[in-house]
């Protein structure tokens, strides 16, 4: 028998698999089961985009783009970004087309981190960036926000946790699976320590377009004397419901957009045609689309938000994403446990907050991407079982 | 667009209460209004939406379009209002075409039974002067809801978040 133990690399055996996957593995057994779980938009593509895709397959473009990306889509990210976020990329070497959001994080971490270099990963947060970071022969340092701060990352969070190896800070907001988000005041604050220490920012901005109320998202590269110290991280995915097209891509300083092509181009080669040609119309054509969907998780946002609150669970309100984070503490259980039990005894499934980072227990990821109607009745569920605790 | 009648629409089951918290409005302001929409004749019921394709038996239904003399001072309205008394007439429009004027749907257990309710009870009217029948085959959407290939999918989605 071969011992692959010893023939595998031991950085990859030692990753947890992600958290979530178990209470999938419990639902896939389930008949009926309301999930609450799902990380993408339940929307379908706009109809308009996917004509595009199918219309340049129907002209026969079949073949690799550019290791960056098309040259016209490029240039609609760079437009699409100078409109939406007010900063300016030059799209012949600020920006590259990757394969969704986690190949540009896989890629910017790749380029910049080397053997010892420490990385700040504030949590509860996407799962990504912690082992691709231990992948990267960086070492992970996680800051753990706080519901009282409304799960931001704070200023004084971020200096106490610099040392001279720091080389990035991962800056996940509007946050999965919180709803965090962070105004131009905290970002302001950041932005000072990371011109102090001299560190390199990767900004996830992903949910960027999905924030609610007064204010829009800001991005941090919009921030004086920021562009230069950050690689935005976007994407489809989200915004324009776009997941499975696969397509993001990254923005930052030409020095650091070169060394992450050159991996992309070895690794990859080039992000998928279709989606890219698909792309370029969702960025032409597509605002009023995301301002449809976005007040769509407005109005479900709204409703799940006083509806927890009415059943007692704590609920900081999320301002980004679709996500809602409520605290289950009321219940006595863990995480784990009350996840499992409601799935169990009710069929719903929702997240344990600890697959996000161990600061994550005591709470659970909802999320509001699906239907009123799902989600209605998801709650009523829930309602009963906590009616029965 | 008013957003209530909207949220109405596509979801009559929810209470005032969730109503207002979904539009970021007071409980009073939204019974209010749904109070008024009442009175003016613009909320007209709730309905549930069948898939009758999926019930074997359930009849068969057909759009049936009527050319029209319009009449002094009524125009279409007197035959419209004729042809909406039937029981068993569920939609009737006027429409804009240089073919018909009224498009009635019509509900009846067979296609005997719908040909014989047109040429008897309709085609008869003093102010029609023709008829085409259309019998529905296949509902491919209603109310704005698909009916047709309507299979979920979930299963095969993504694990990742």
């Amino acid at each position: 028998m071969t011992d692959y133990t010893k023939l595998l690399n031991s950085k990859v055996q030692n990753l947890k698999p992600s958290g979530i996957r178990r209470f999938f593995d419990i639902a896939n057994e389930m008949d009926h089961v309301i999930s609450l779980s799902i990380g993408e938009p339940d929307f379908t593509t706009p109809w308009h985009v996917r004509q595009e895709g199918i219309e340049s397959l129907r002209r026969g473009k079949t073949w690799y783009s550019p290791n960056r990306g098309f040259s016209e889509l490029r240039e609609q990210i760079s437009k699409y970004f100078a409109r939406r976020f007010s900063v300016e990329y030059d799209p012949g070497d600020e920006v590259v087309v990757t394969v969704g959001g986690s190949e540009a994080i896989d890629l910017c971490l790749r380029a910049i981190v080397e053997q010892g270099d420490e990385v700040i990963i504030p949590q509860p947060s996407f799962v990504c960036y912690e082992p691709l970071t231990v992948m990267a022969d960086g070492t992970p340092v996680i800051i753990e926000t706080k519901a009282e701060d409304g799960f931001r990352l704070t200023a004084k969070d971020l200096e106490a946790h610099i040392t001279p190896k720091t080389k990035l800070l991962i800056l996940p907001f509007p946050n999965n699976p919180t709803g965090a988000v962070m105004r131009r005041e905290h970002l302001e604050e950041i932005a000072k320590v990371v011109e102090k220490h001299n560190i390199l920012v990767l900004s996830d901005e992903i949910y960027g377009e999905l924030t609610y109320g007064r204010e829009k998202h800001i991005s941090f590269a919009s921030l004086k004397g920021m562009k230069e110290r950050t690689i935005v991280v976007n994407g489809f995915s989200k915004s324009y419901a776009m997941t499975g097209w696969r397509l993001g891509y990254a923005l930052g300083p030409k020095e650091v957009i070169d060394q992450m092509t050159k991996l992309h181009q070895y690794g990859i080669m080039s992000a998928p045609t279709t989606a890219q040609y698909a792309a370029i119309e969702a960025l032409k054509n597509g605002d009023k689309d995301i301002e449809r969907m976005r007040e769509e998780y407005d109005v479900r946002r709204r409703l799940i938000v006083d509806e927890f609150c009415r059943m007692g669970l704590t609920c900081f309100e999320p301002e980004g994403a679709f996500y809602v984070f409520p605290s289950i503490q009321v219940s006595g259980m863990s995480s784990e446990d009350f996840c499992e039990k409601l799935i169990y005894a009710q069929h719903v499934a929702i997240v344990p907050g600890t697959a996000f980072g161990d600061c994550g227990e005591g709470f659970a990821r909802v999320s509001y991407s699906y239907s009123l109607k799902h989600i209605k009745q998801a709650l009523e569920s829930m309602e009963r079982f906590l009616d029965e605790l | 667009m008013d957003k209530l009648l909207e949220l109405l629409e596509k979801n009559p089951e929810f209470s005032a209460a969730q109503l207002a918290s979904m539009l970021g409005e007071s409980e009073e302001s939204v019974r209010k209004r749904i109070e008024s929409y009442k009175e003016k004749g613009i909320l007209k019921g709730t309905k549930s939406l069948i898939n009758w394709d999926k019930v074997p038996g359930s009849g068969v239904w057909a759009l049936i379009e009527l050319k029209v003399t319009p009449q002094p001072e009524t125009g279409f309205d007197d035959t419209a209002k004729i042809v909406m008394s039937y029981e068993n007439v569920e939609n009737v429009y006027l429409a804009a075409s240089s073919r018909y004027d009224l498009m009635a749907l019509v509900r009846g257990e067979t296609i005997q039974e719908i040909a014989e309710f047109v040429s008897k009870r309709l085609s008869t009217l003093d102010a029609v002067i023709g008829t085409a029948t259309n019998f529905v085959l296949t509902r491919y959407k209603e109310g704005g809801v698909a009916f047709y290939d309507d299979e979920t999918e979930d299963e095969q989605r993504s694990l990742m978040m």
